[in-house]
């Protein structure tokens, strides 16, 4: 390995969390490695590049262009593509994320390099990486080491902790050569679903299941995940009942969640939904069915009837939160 | 129009994963195959598309002889032609994969190709974007709304916390997400006729392996599973092993 490229993101006037994460995994890996780390903004401000450098990332480089938009995915793997290049790296690291499973892959083609997408470890040994991916939705993990030269991985949000760990950090502007004819796929708006927080953004969730009977009372899902600062989320029993949208689903067709808090309540524990949750730190399921299958794969458990036992609980976090 | 659908081959996502004694795939006892689900919506989609526009729906798989069943479900939901690029082994590295759909795509021209999300066996997250790449196509991932005009194409798409709408000129790839279409079911007298119809059969070219597995192991972290009452006292119970224990709130 000679030298790592990181994909970075901006909100607002900082770097997403998701990209700290990466930072954080590319500057360990590069001093197992004894190699340099530099990151890559598309389109950011220098405030917002800046802050990388609270994670230890001490180069970035600023690609200002204005040939797309809002955004293009074709135009940004070009711009990361040419960056490698030119700086000279060969392995490139991005978050998972929506951005970084689309354009991850268009980079690897250019690069000629292997790709391996949502990891949850990377193990450097002697230079050489072995990732760790969950396969078969989750049921499962591979180990999978890359045979090119050049190599690309996508980590899998929230399981990498981003760590503190303040530097100085240099920033580079550069111009990078794109036309209008590299950003043939151009994201024309953007809607967020307001006020929500996102499953895949939260670090506590509360899923409710078909125990909850009724659309109307999904508050007392609401108020435990408002007590933990969390997300919402839903079974796909609730979601196909119409009860709840599917951006709430978790699961193997719903979305893959990392939380350091998951708590199931009045969800049985179906392999598909298990398996969209398999690398959440901790699980805690609330079930009046004290067979149900999520008691052998939580670390808490409460048997309890969901409407008893939530109201409880909330009053009781809120409590120690103060 | 001609639309070209990838079509994977998976494990129904009921079934119970046991890891073979190579150590590096699952044992196949028992499992039953079916279309890769996020497949299913990108099958359904290019079928609406068909009945709207004309044109030919080809459905391609690169995998083992094996793969016959779930082109015979394509078939039976409507596919006008299938494609089986027969490999010897189950294909494990998604450039390979890529490299071979992107030659018949070359031949067949597709103004539009559908893949589904994510194939639900290896998870790769590759193919829409690396096939794209090779072809010199745009293409849109997680699409859960999708309109076609003669030349380009409008797509909702799936992002943390919202969505984005994204336009791409024809010929153009997309991603399947959940959401898009309800996939039919194959009627009876379909399935019989699927039966009959013929498979198209070709070799996999071969290419350099970029990724290779070396070890599968189950995933599931062993959780302690601390199971307690209902009683006020357990739950108070619940929330010190969070807050000290755990240490999440
Ligand atoms: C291709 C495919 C993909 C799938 N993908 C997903 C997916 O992504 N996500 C997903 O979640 N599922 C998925 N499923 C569905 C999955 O198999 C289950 O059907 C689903 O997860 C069940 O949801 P549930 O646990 O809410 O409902 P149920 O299985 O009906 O369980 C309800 C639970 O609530 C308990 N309960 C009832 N009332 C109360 C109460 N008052 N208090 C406490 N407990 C109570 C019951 O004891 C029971 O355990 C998929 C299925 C297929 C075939
Ligand atoms: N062996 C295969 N044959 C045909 N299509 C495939 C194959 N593997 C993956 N695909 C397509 O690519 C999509 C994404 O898969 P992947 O990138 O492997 O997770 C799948 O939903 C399929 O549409």
């Amino acid at each position: 390995m000679k030298k790592i490229l990181v994909y970075l993101e901006a909100q607002k006037d900082a770097l997403k969390r998701s990209s700290y994460e990466v930072i954080s995994a590319a500057t360990q890996i590069a001093a197992e490695a004894s190699v340099s780390v530099t990151g890559v903004l598309v389109n950011g401000t220098e405030q917002q590049a800046k802050t990388a450098g609270e994670y230890g990332l001490t180069d970035v480089i600023i690609a200002k262009h204005n040939v797309a938009g809002i955004y293009s995915s074709t135009a940004t793997a070009k711009i990361v593509a040419d960056c490698a290049k030119a700086e000279g790296a060969d392995c490139v690291l991005f978050s998972g994320n929506a951005a970084g499973l689309e354009v991850a892959p268009r980079v690897s083609v250019k690069l000629e390099a292997g790709y391996v997408a949502d990891c949850v470890e990377l193990n450097v040994d002697g230079g050489t990486i072995t990732a760790l991916k969950p396969v078969y939705g989750g049921k499962a993990a591979v180990k999978a080491k890359v045979n090119t030269e050049n190599q690309i991985y996508s980590l899998r949000p929230n399981v990498f902790t981003a760590k503190a760990n303040p530097a100085d950090c240099a920033v580079r502007e550069m111009s990078p050569e794109v036309s209008a004819d590299d950003a043939k796929a151009q994201v024309t708006s953007v809607t967020k679903n307001e006020g929500k927080l996102d499953v895949l953004e939260a670090d506590a969730i509360v899923s409710g299941g078909r125990g909850i009977k009724a659309p109307e009372n999904y508050n007392i899902i609401e108020d435990l995940a408002d007590a933990l600062g969390g997300a919402v989320g839903a079974s796909r029993a609730v979601v196909d009942a119409g009860w709840r949208p599917h951006s709430e689903q978790v699961g193997q067709t719903g979305k893959t969640v990392a939380p350091s808090l998951y708590i199931a309540a009045a969800i049985s524990g179906a392999v598909q939904h298990m398996a969209g949750i398999t690398t959440s730190k901790f699980i805690v399921a609330i079930n009046k069915d004290k067979d149900a299958p999520i008691f052998s794969a939580c670390d808490y458990g409460i048997v309890g009837d969901i409407f008893d036992v939530l109201p409880k609980l909330t009053e009781k976090i809120k409590a120690v939160k103060g | 129009m001609n639309i070209l659908v990838c079509i994977s081959r998976v494990p129904d996502t009921a079934s119970r994963i046991l890891i073979g004694s190579d150590s590096k795939t699952i044992d196949p006892a028992g499992i039953k195959y079916v279309v890769n689900p996020y497949d299913e919506f990108g099958l359904e989609e290019a079928l609406r598309l068909r009945t709207k526009n004309g044109g030919e729906v080809t459905a391609v798989t690169v995998g083992t002889a094996a793969s016959t069943d779930v082109m015979r479900t394509a078939l039976a939901m409507g596919a006008d032609k299938v494609v089986l690029i027969k490999s010897e082994n189950e294909p494990t590295d998604s450039f390979y994969v890529a490299k071979n759909i992107a030659e018949l795509a070359k031949e067949i021209s597709p103004d539009l190709i559908l893949c589904g999300r994510q194939s639900v066996d290896y998870d790769s997250f590759q193919m829409t974007s690396v096939l794209a790449e090779l072809l010199d196509m745009p293409s849109v991932s997680i699409v859960s709304a999708l309109t076609v005009d003669s030349d380009k194409l409008t797509a909702e798409r799936d992002i943390e916390g919202g969505k984005e709408t994204v336009e791409a000129p024809l010929p153009c790839i997309i991603s399947a997400q959940k959401g898009l279409n309800e996939p039919r079911y194959p009627k009876l007298p379909d399935i019989m006729k699927a039966k009959r119809k013929a498979i198209e059969e070709r070799d996999a070219i071969p290419s350099e392996e970029r990724v290779t597995i070396s070890e599968m192991s189950i995933l599931s972290k062993q959780r302690v599973g601390t199971i307690l009452s209902d009683s006020d006292e357990d739950i108070a119970e619940l929330v010190r092993l969070l807050h000290e224990d755990a240490k999440v709130i």
